[in-house]
C-alpha cells in the first residue's frame, strides 16, 4: 500500500502527519487541527473528522465514542461574503 | 505525564506569554519548569487572535517592543526549529479622519526616530500594495513593510515544543485553584490534580488572569472583552497582501499564505460576560466591510466564525512585574489584544526579570502599580 494517503484532502494532511503529532501528544481532534490545520478547511472536517477520532482512539486505546468530537464552528455551510453584506430581514 | 510537587517556577497560562515564558526560563538555565493550562495550549485568546505583527504604534515603548518582536519574528524559525507561518506584507494603515491621519503622522514620525521605516503612501501606491482596494474615502496612509502576520498556533507550538526539549513539563487540562503565600512570598499553587510547592509563580492566565491574580490576594484593574473575528475559504494569493487596518474604519484584513482571509473588528457594546459566541451581527457587518473595503471578495465564501478574549487594562497597555507585595509572584497578562505578536520578547523579558532583576527593554513602567500613581501609558494606536 502507498504510504501518502491523504486525509484531509482541503489541507492536503496526510495520514502520517496526523500520526505523528499524535505521537508528540498532540491527541485531541482541536489540538490536530491548531497544529496541523485539519477540518479548517471548506469541508470543515466533513471529510477528515471521523478518520482522525478512530486514529485518537487507536493511539490512546479507548473506545472511539470517549473521544471528544472537537469545536464545531459557524457557518454550518461556507457563505459568500456577497450574500452576507445585503444582510436579512431583522 | 508524572506529577512532580516541586518546581522551581510554576507558569499558569498555556497561551503564548505562558509558553515564552516557560522557555526562556529553561533557556537561561532554569532546570525545572512547570507549566499549567487548564484546557490545551494555545486554546484560548493566543489561538483566536488577528495574528497581526506591527512596529507601528504611538507610544515610543511599544514601538520598541514592537520592532524587538519583528527583528525576533525574523529569526524565530531557525531558532525554534519550526516553521511559525510568518508572512511580512506590511501594515497599510487606512485614516478615514483628518485628525486620525495627524495621529498616523505623529506615530510615524517616532517610528522613524526610532529605526522603524513607515512611510507616507497615496491612494495609487496603496492599490499597488493592495491590489483591487477601495478606498476612495481615505485621508491618508502609512506603510511598514516589515509588519505582517504569523500563525498564532504554530508560533505557540513552536514554543512549546523547544520548551519540552529544554525540559520543561507541560501540564494541560491542569487548572490552578489557588496560590499558597506565606511571609509576603509566594510558596506554590494548587491544581485539579494536586499541588506543587514553588518560589517563583508567573501569572500568564489571559482571559482569566484578574482571577489567577486574586487567588494570590492581588486585586488588578484587567477585565475581558470578546471579540469576533472570521476567515475565508482559502483564495488565490494577491487578494490582501498587507494587514489592512483602520481604527475610524474599525476593521484589519489580512490573507494568509495558504489563501485564507481573516479579519475582525472591535466589537460594539464591548461585552465582557466571558462568553464566547458567535453573532450573526458580527457577520453581517464585517461581512459588509470587506466588500465595500476588497470589492473582489463578494465571491469568497466565510468558512468560520469564532471570538476570543482582549484581556484590557484601563491604559490597553500590559502589566508585567512581579508584585510588591508577594515575592516571586509575577504578572504578564493584559495585553489588551496585542498579546501574540509581543509574547516572543515579553517571554524573554519576563524571564530575565525572574533570573536577574534587569530587562533589556525597560518594563517598570508596565508594573500594575502605574494605576494606583495615575502613570497611565494611554496608546493611541489600537483597534
Amino acid at each position: 500500500m502507498k504510504k501518502e494517503i491523504v486525509v484531509c484532502r482541503c489541507e492536503e494532511v496526510t495520514l502520517e502527519e496526523i500520526r505523528q503529532w499524535i505521537n508528540r501528544g498532540y491527541d485531541s481532534f482541536d489540538e490536530l487541527k491548531r497544529v496541523l490545520r485539519v477540518g479548517m478547511g471548506p469541508c470543515q472536517g466533513r471529510g477528515c473528522r471521523d478518520i482522525i477520532l478512530k486514529e485518537i482512539a487507536r493511539a490512546k486505546g479507548v473506545p472511539v465514542s470517549e473521544v471528544p468530537v472537537g469545536t464545531f464552528r459557524p457557518p454550518a455551510k461556507p457563505v459568500k461574503l456577497g450574500i452576507l453584506a445585503e444582510g436579512g430581514d431583522k | 505525564m508524572t506529577w512532580k510537587n516541586k518546581a522551581e517556577a510554576v507558569v499558569i497560562g498555556g497561551g503564548i506569554q505562558g509558553v515564552s515564558t516557560a522557555y526562556h526560563l529553561a533557556k537561561m538555565g532554569m532546570k525545572d519548569v512547570v507549566l499549567l493550562e487548564k484546557g490545551t495550549v494555545c486554546s484560548g485568546s493566543t489561538g483566536r487572535c488577528g495574528a497581526g505583527i506591527r512596529a507601528q504604534w504611538g507610544l515610543e515603548m511599544n514601538c520598541r517592543f514592537g520592532l524587538a518582536c519583528v527583528d525576533r519574528f525574523e529569526h524565530l524559525h531557525e531558532e525554534l526549529g519550526m516553521d511559525v507561518g510568518l508572512n511580512q506584507g506590511g501594515y497599510l494603515m487606512v485614516a478615514y479622519e483628518e485628525g486620525e491621519y495627524n495621529q498616523l503622522l505623529a506615530n510615524m514620525a517616532l517610528q522613524n526616530r526610532l529605526g522603524i521605516d513607515t512611510h507616507i503612501v497615496d491612494y495609487d501606491e496603496a492599490k499597488e500594495i493592495c491590489p483591487g482596494l477601495a478606498a476612495e474615502d481615505a485621508v491618508g496612509f502609512t506603510f511598514n513593510a516589515r509588519d505582517g502576520h504569523a500563525d498564532p498556533f504554530l508560533t505557540t507550538f513552536a514554543f512549546q515544543e523547544a520548551a519540552k526539549r529544554l525540559g520543561v513539563t507541560i501540564h494541560k487540562y491542569t487548572e490552578c485553584t489557588g496560590i499558597r503565600v506565606a511571609d509576603d512570598h509566594v510558596v506554590g499553587v494548587d491544581t485539579n490534580r494536586g499541588s506543587i510547592d514553588a518560589p517563583v509563580v508567573v501569572n500568564a492566565a489571559g482571559g482569566y488572569s484578574q482571577f489567577v491574580a486574586k487567588m494570590a490576594g492581588l486585586e488588578i484593574p484587567n477585565y475581558s472583552e470578546r471579540h469576533e473575528i472570521l476567515i475565508t475559504e482559502p483564495v488565490e494569493p494577491g487578494v490582501c497582501p498587507p494587514m489592512l487596518m483602520s481604527f475610524s474604519g474599525n476593521y484589519y484584513i489580512q490573507q494568509r499564505p495558504h489563501g485564507s482571509i481573516i479579519g475582525g473588528c472591535s466589537p460594539e457594546g464591548h461585552p465582557a460576560d466571558f462568553q464566547l459566541g458567535n453573532s450573526w451581527d458580527f457577520l453581517e457587518h464585517m461581512s459588509k466591510t470587506f466588500t465595500k473595503l476588497l470589492p473582489r471578495t463578494k465571491g469568497v465564501r466565510v468558512v468560520r466564525q469564532w471570538s476570543g478574549l482582549y484581556n484590557m487594562t484601563p491604559d490597553r497597555a500590559p502589566i508585567m512585574g512581579e508584585a510588591d507585595a508577594i515575592k516571586g509572584f509575577f504578572l504578564t497578562c493584559g495585553y489588551s489584544g496585542h498579546g501574540f505578536m509581543f509574547g516572543p520578547v515579553s517571554g524573554d523579558l519576563m524571564a530575565q526579570l525572574i533570573l536577574t532583576g534587569k530587562t533589556s527593554i525597560d518594563i517598570d513602567p508596565l508594573h500594575y502599580r502605574r494605576f494606583a500613581e495615575g502613570k497611565l501609558l494611554i496608546e493611541p494606536a489600537v483597534v
